[in-house]
């Protein structure tokens, strides 16, 4: 291990390490603008050079690696005048236009300048002017302003897995640029807003509408897949202004999708502000007490046996465990989360978490793919798969529908049968999985959604086994969800109900839940809908409880690795909607069934009573490996895709503007159906 | 000065053939068996015995870079040779003449330099212009395979050799060697980060050697006559022959090959006629292609043209390309327009130079009309130390030499033209 | 530098295949790389296509390019737009390329670019109206010692030009004369005009003229 001393201080480092990665954990922070610590290092805008001793020249930092006895001075007279002489060449040609920029306030380039910049400028020649490129409704492109530091191409390359952005000429006319003008298609595009240091790639739905010291930053979490990606809502006012990725190494790195990142829109359209009850067939704005007279006029002496609930896919468990303890102390044990009609044991644990854990894909070197579009249903789980391919070019093989995944993948066949067939140790994938030492299997909805789960289930447990993915030191079976409230319900025990059944129930509580098949609910069954968009299910609703949507409460979320995490509160919901808890809390009041908590902690407890895992935050849940499933007969039909339009798969992102812009701009015109190898 | 039994390239200037009979005939590919057969540590031995450094323009001794290579492949990467014919420094012509008239020297030079660092494969990357020294140099290597010479058991050695030829189309900056290397893998010419360095990881992220190829064509000879024949041309530290290329205002422009240490005064009377109108009507020389800093008129008198003798008088041999300049010529403008050319190929990925050569290249014109201000000479001077030692490769420090030389030697020129432009805009 | 920016003047055509003679030369070329490192062959690739195609590369070509050898097409591209030989838009028949770098433009480069110029009623950057010729200015071409130099479609030198010699050379090349390429002031090759200095006993041999010892200023050789 490199011990060296950077500005006077000693440090040993992990061989490897480069100088600025050594300076950062001293906390010394070079300052750099291609650089960037999840993409591959071109140390070509030359800020971060800096002093080693008996070096004829400045080291650029972020390309030299530390060796035994180095001596850096980051802030030496040296590097000063590099710094200084590359900060002045990159305003050459930049424009000064900053204050109607919208990156102002939070440019690289910006600070950066006012700590190594001149007051004035002594370039007098002519400017260059770049055309703008066309990125599609998300990214918006002033490239006059671009300083080449080629993150952008980068990120497309190595974590999007788009191949469409390039850097194109030469010189001083280099410019960054599409294939002719082609459109980049990315569910992750929005991150090209982030890596650029300057205000060449903005937002465009956010364009011009805030300045960044304008806003109330509150940490949340991604709601539209079962990822549970950190996010930072950005507000002004009580109203989103944007989202952006907060760190966390272990779920989503720094990345982000764009459904979460451009969707807010949605939350201010089509809202459920008041409480409404059908009178003479329609639904009518009420009071709450109106609302909750109903209900407990509705299901007097109504045996629990004839109620059902549902949770849907974006529920907090907070909701979900009142709304449980609700149901049971109204005697009503039907309760189901998998709206979508998956069908798997939900018994052991380990036969639904997503065992390996999202980072652990990293050390995978096999990955079977059953039944599911990974880039479609959790796109940071892509990334990550697409990020172990790059490193390590693991083999990577596909049951289930063809998709355009940005990896080469091995095809192996449509359904049922070659996933038996592949059990039984036969096909050429069979020596791949044989072969590896961490293989893994993600089995997704697509195969799961079917009267045949069961079987699926045991199926995919029975090749987990035979592949030896089952060990001590590894976990290779993940199931993959595609909804945000689902491991977290599953935890809470939220389930166990037949869904077809639960549909027509006298009573139906419908938290959340509009991914369901609202056209087979009973004629005869009482609804509520306590939710926040005037969507698919509160149509059919006979009572409507206005509830919040994510930004708007405080509330834990468990993602597909059981990994629970708090999301706090950016607003209030509107009108006289409020937080979910609250309202099965006030409805339990109501109906004489008062829950025993009276604030969020008291709720937290009760979850943590539950699992106990609710007091472990931020830590993916071991489970242990028993059998599960039943084996039976398998269907032929070939597993369908759980999702097939990416920007539009609940009531937000179906009331959002630009989800609909998105969708028609890039499902509608997908292009290169490239699939397998 | 040289004599006629130390020159190399005996068909410098195309009189005979250069197939690969006529090469036979004077005297290439004789006994290249048993040269191989003396071994792999062997040849870099007598390399660095014949004290021969590489002649692209850094002058880098070519036995210890070949020492760098690996001598096993611990992880089956193999080892390879990537022979840099990119020849495109202002002022250079001296691959064109070795390529066309004597490229068996090439191809056996390649196969000895290959298998003394244990390469089994070479790529020549030659310029995309030399359209047509491609087709000669094509015809060699068919020939040298038709003929056993390389390829499966080259020469009945037991060596397997394949040797490819690779061409650019267009940049400059190709002849920077990693550059050269990324290009020759299909990619832009952009010049790479090192470390690695490419005895590391170079081509195909394997160990590679990349050397000019004016020092691979004289391996044969150093190896077949000894290194010590060849070290003991020269002055010290500077040994051998060298082609040099003499250009611009003489009488008579040439490529001639000449020993190290040839005083530049003997280079031009003797071998290019002179300089138009007499010795006296010289104004600067550049001596080792458009990088190298411009020798003001007394130092042209007495200068020796070898690697230290020119880095002592703030100049380079370069790749002893000498381009002579007469007291007719503009000199602002024969230096804006290098300070153009470097604008024009640089590959643009580092700020100091994508930026930079553009600004000096256009303060530059504005100089040669003196449309500028007296202080702009010393911004000039301070923009070129913005760039320098500031990039991934050399050609930002190339292209802040040439105008460092003008000012230096040129100054007042300089000042008069700023001064008297303002006295035009006056009256 | 390539004008990538500049596709609306001309018609890019829809479709482009390379020739049969041409995909047996992609074969060989491919050949010349490592398996897996076709990418390698994007340059070469990218001459063939020029040459099949006018002496200009069409898009439809870079995308048949990236096809054939598995790469994006962006790759293409890019490595389309950062080589000054390769054309993204039409050429005339004959391109012309003047060397005008400093040791051309010590040697009168410019007067040969004027006289051509004049002579065809166009300025560098332009194309005749018949589209015969069109002329650029270049980076040095590596000739230096035969200055001033002009290459034609990126294949052929023509050196020691003046600007009597050089219009005579766009007349031949317009009546569709075959030129023989090299100096045009009828010296060999690189050696000096004045006779060989060097190599005494093989320009005996080859009856190469000799020059006179130590010509100081002098000018004339003799045979």
């Amino acid at each position: 291990m490199p011990k060296l001393t950077i500005d006077g201080m000693e440090v040993t480092v992990e061989p490897g390490t480069s100088i600025i990665q050594a300076a950062e954990q001293l906390g010394i922070e070079i300052p750099r603008f291609c650089y960037h610590d999840k993409l591959s290092v071109p140390a070509n805008c030359r800020m971060c050079l800096v002093e080693v001793e008996k070096s004829p020249k400045p080291v650029a930092s972020c390309a030299m690696p530390c060796a035994d006895g180095m001596n850096v001075f980051t802030g030496s007279p040296v590097a000063q005048k590099a710094r200084k002489g590359v900060m002045e060449m990159l305003l050459v040609n930049h424009p000064l236009d900053c204050p109607i920029c919208d990156q102002g306030g939070e440019c690289d380039l910006q600070d950066q300048a006012v700590a190594y910049g001149f007051d004035r400028s002594r370039y007098r020649e002519e400017k260059r002017a770049v055309k703008d490129k066309d990125l599609g409704p998300l990214v918006k492109t002033v490239m006059t302003r671009c300083i080449h530091c080629t993150r952008c191409v980068r990120f497309g390359e190595e974590i999007a897995g788009v191949n469409d952005i390039g850097v194109l000429g030469r010189g001083e006319h280099l410019e960054i640029g599409t294939y002719v003008a082609q459109m980049a298609t990315s569910e992750l595009s929005g991150n090209l807003i982030d890596v650029c240091p300057v205000g060449a790639l903005t937002s465009k739905p956010y364009a011009f509408t805030a300045r960044p010291w304008e806003l109330r930053k509150v940490d949340s979490l991604d709601v539209f897949d079962a990822v549970g990606s950190n996010i930072r809502i950005d507000t002004r006012g009580g109203a989103v202004m944007r989202i952006q990725p907060r760190l966390n190494e272990d779920v989503n790195e720094e990345w982000i999708s764009d459904k979460v990142r451009f969707s807010w829109d949605g939350l201010k359209q089509n809202r459920l502000d008041t409480p409404y009850v059908r009178t003479d067939g329609k639904l009518k704005p009420a009071t709450w007490n109106e609302a909750f007279g109903a209900i407990a006029d509705r299901i007097a002496g109504l045996s629990g046996q004839k109620m059902a609930a549902v949770a849907g896919d974006t529920a907090d468990c907070e909701a979900i465990v009142a709304l449980k303890d609700l149901m049971a102390a109204l005697g009503c044990s039907a309760l189901e989360c998998r709206t979508d009609g998956a069908q798997f044991d939900t018994a052991q644990p380990a036969g639904w978490l997503f065992n390996t854990t999202i980072a652990g894909l990293e050390q995978a070197d096999a990955i079977l793919l059953v039944g599911t579009n990974p880039r479609l249903e959790a796109p940071l789980v892509n990334a990550r798969i697409r990020k172990t391919w790059l490193a390590n070019r693991i083999k990577i093989g596909l049951i289930g529908e063809q998709c355009d995944l940005n990896y080469p993948v091995k095809y192996l066949g449509a359904g049922a049968e070659t996933l038996e067939e592949l059990a039984a140790g036969k096909g050429a994938f069979a020596d791949v999985l044989k072969g590896a030492k961490n293989p893994v299997i993600i089995l997704g909805m697509g195969a799961l959604r079917r009267a045949d789960g069961m079987a699926i289930h045991a199926l995919a447990r029975k090749l987990a086994e035979a592949y030896n993915m089952l060990r001590n030191d590894w976990n290779g079976f993940n199931l993959l969800h595609t909804a945000a409230s689902r491991t977290g319900a599953l935890m809470l025990g939220f389930t166990g109900g037949n869904l077809d059944k639960m549909l027509s129930a006298q009573m139906l509580y419908l938290l959340d839940a509009d991914d369901l098949p609202v056209d087979k609910i009973g004629k005869d069954t009482f609804v509520i809908y306590q939710g926040h968009h005037g969507d698919k299910a509160a149509a059919r609703a006979d009572v409507i409880l206005p509830g919040a949507a994510y930004t708007e409460k405080n509330a834990t979320y468990a993602n597909m690795e059981g990994r629970v995490q708090t999301a706090r509160q950016a607003m209030f919901p509107p009108g006289e909607a409020r937080e979910d808890w609250k309202i099965i809390r006030a409805l339990s009041e109501a109906l004489n069934k008062t829950l025993p908590y009276d604030d969020i902690a008291q709720v937290r407890a009760r979850l943590a009573a539950v699992h106990p895992a609710f007091a472990m935050p931020d830590q993916p849940l071991a489970a242990e490996w028993k059998p599960f499933g039943t084996e039976g007969k398998t269907d032929k039909a070939p597993f369908a895709a759980a999702v097939k339009n990416f920007y539009q798969t609940d009531s937000v992102t179906r009331a959002s503007k630009t989800m609909a812009d998105c969708a028609a701009a890039f499902t509608g015109s997908s292009t290169t159906a490239k699939t397998g190898t | 000065m040289l004599q006629d039994k130390d020159r190399i390239f005996t068909n410098l200037y195309g009189w005979q053939g250069a197939d690969l009979k006529s090469a036979q005939a004077r005297g290439d590919w004789s006994g290249t068996k048993d040269l191989l057969a003396k071994g792999h540590d062997w040849m870099i031995e007598e390399v660095k015995t014949s004290e021969l450094r590489g002649r692209g323009g850094a002058g880098f001794p070519t036995g210890m870079k070949w020492s760098f290579m690996p001598k096993e492949s611990k992880d089956g990467r193999p080892n390879y040779l990537v022979i840099n014919a990119d020849e495109s420094e202002p002022g250079t012509c001296k691959d064109r003449d070795i390529i066309r008239h004597e490229p068996h020297k090439i191809v056996e030079g390649a196969l000895l330099a290959s298998y003394a660092m244990r390469a089994h494969a070479c790529y020549i990357y030659i310029r995309g212009e030399f359209y047509m020294e491609a087709i000669a140099m094509q015809k060699a290597i068919d020939e040298a395979y038709d003929a056993g010479l390389i390829g499966k058991n080259a020469c009945g050695s037991g060596w397997d050799f394949d040797l490819y030829l690779h061409r650019g189309a267009g940049a400059y900056i190709c002849g920077e060697e990693t550059a050269l290397l990324n290009s020759l893998e299909g990619k832009k010419g952009m010049p790479r980060n090192k470390p690695p360095f490419p005895a590391g990881a170079g081509l195909y992220a394997c160990p590679t050697t990349v050397n000019n190829i004016e020092t691979i064509a004289v391996v044969p000879e150093i190896l077949r006559r000894g290194g010590s024949w060849f070290g003991s041309i020269g002055p010290e530290k500077n040994r051998g022959t060298k082609v040099f290329c003499i250009s611009g205002h003489v009488n008579n422009p040439c490529n001639v090959e000449e020993a190290l240490g040839v005083p530049l005064k003997d280079l031009i009377e003797k071998h290019a006629g002179g300089v138009r109108g007499g010795w006296d009507n010289v104004l600067a020389v550049i001596p080792g292609g458009s990088s190298t800093r411009m020798l003001p008129r007394d130092v042209c008198d007495t200068i020796t043209m070898d690697f230290d003798a020119l880095r002592a008088a703030w100049s380079g041999l370069g790749t002893a390309g000498v381009i002579v300049m007469d007291k007719s010529t503009d000199v602002v403008y024969a230096i804006a327009r290098l300070a153009r050319f470097y604008w024009h190929e640089s590959c643009g990925q580092c700020t100091p130079c994508r930026e930079g050569t553009g600004w000096m290249y256009r303060i530059m014109q504005r100089m040669v009309k003196g449309e500028a201000n007296i202080e702009e000479i010393d911004m000039l001077l301070d923009i070129g130390s913005e760039i320098e030692g500031h990039t991934i490769c050399a050609h930002g420090d190339a292209s802040a030499w040439p105008i460092q030389g003008l000012i230096k030697h040129f100054r007042p020129e300089m000042e008069k033209r700023i001064l008297d432009y303002r006295k035009h805009l006056v009256a | 530098m390539s004008a990538h920016a500049c596709h609306k003047h001309f018609e890019q055509p829809k479709e482009f295949t390379f020739s049969a003679e041409n995909l047996k030369k992609i074969e060989h070329v491919i050949a010349k790389y490592p398996k897996g490192k076709q990418q390698s062959a994007i340059m070469p690739l990218l001459d063939l296509a020029q040459r099949q195609h006018d002496n200009w590369i069409p898009e439809a070509a870079m995308e048949e390019i990236a096809r054939i050898l598995d790469v994006p097409r962006i790759k293409v591209f890019e490595v389309a737009t950062f080589y000054t030989m390769y054309n993204l838009e039409p050429r005339g028949k004959h391109h012309l390329q003047f060397c005008t770098t400093t040791p051309c433009w010590l040697r009168g480069s410019a007067d040969v670019v004027s006289a051509c110029e004049k002579h065809l009623g166009i300025k560098l950057g332009e194309t005749t109206e018949d589209g015969m010729f069109t002329m650029t200015d270049v980076e040095c071409l590596g000739a230096c010692v035969n200055a001033p130099v002009v290459q034609r479609n990126g294949d052929e030198y023509y050196e020691d030009l003046t600007p009597e010699n050089v219009v005579k050379i766009l007349d031949d090349l317009k009546a569709g004369k075959t030129l023989e390429h090299g100096s045009k002031s009828g010296r060999v090759k690189s050696m000096s005009a004045a006779g060989t200095t060097t190599l005494v006993e093989q320009a005996g041999k080859a009856g190469v003229a000799v020059a006179v010892e130590a010509p100081a200023g002098g000018k004339k050789g003799k045979k």
